[in-house]
């Protein structure tokens, strides 16, 4: 998948849980959820379930402590969809 | 873990706990009960001279059982004696539909709609004596055992 259209689909599932519109208005793949977005962290986890959703996939425990970045979440996403 | 073990690990004291006992336990959901005493500290001002149990109170109830206690019951492979739950409410939605008024006893029945990285949802319902829907809603917790060392 192109990095583009994967960032669009992150946005997509992100935006119902941020709380710094203006960070999501600006959003780039050094974006972090917590930091930046000001998501909490029962929302980070339905980010997580929403995007084994989206893209049919199974998240562990240790991928979701590093899913802390949009970066990070890309390559998550793209290392599953790939295997 | 039996209803005793899980009674004595909720983190509440009173006036703000809100179980008495647990009927039913397992991965899926929980049964639990209260019963509000007409000496709640609330209900000198909830209203005046007209005594009727707060809707954050019956939330609160809801969610102690509905959510607490199925939380611990959950996490019973991860709590030791150095491991207690830490716990924290993140999101709650619900409708009421009657008043439950002092010395009334109520029935919370809760059913797990998912629980993964420490994030506890479920559907709960509250019964009064009559056995007739007080309120229902859905809550949201994050719950981990966190150490004392």
């Amino acid at each position: 998948m192109k990095n583009e259209d994967l960032i669009a689909k992150l946005k997509t599932i992100v935006q119902p849980y941020v709380q710094d519109e203006d960070a999501f208005n600006n959003l780039s793949e050094e974006t972090t959820f917590v930091g930046d977005l000001k998501i909490n962290s029962a929302n980070l986890v339905d980010i997580i379930l929403d995007v084994e959703d989206e893209f049919d996939i199974r998240i562990e425990n240790e991928e979701m402590e590093q899913m802390l970045s949009v970066k990070a979440a890309m390559a998550i996403v793209n290392s599953k969809i790939a295997s | 873990m039996d209803t005793e073990h899980i009674l004595k690990l909720l983190p509440y004291e009173p006036p703000f706990l809100f179980v008495d006992g647990l009927s039913r336990i397992s991965e899926e959901g929980v049964t639990g009960n209260y019963t509000f005493k007409e000496t709640e500290y609330f209900y000198k001002g909830h209203f005046r001279n007209q005594p009727v149990t707060p809707g954050v109170i019956l939330t609160e109830c809801m969610a102690q059982i509905g959510v607490v206690c199925l939380g611990i019951y959950l996490l019973k492979d991860e709590i030791t004696e150095n491991f207690k739950p830490e716990i924290a409410l993140t999101s709650s939605a619900v409708d009421f539909y009657l008043p439950v008024f002092p010395g009334e006893t109520v029935t919370v029945i809760s059913e797990k709609v998912v629980f993964r990285f420490h994030k506890l949802k479920c559907n709960v319902k509250l019964f009064n004596q009559k056995e007739e829907l007080v309120c229902r809603g859905t809550i949201s917790g994050m719950l981990k055992p966190k150490g004392n060392d």
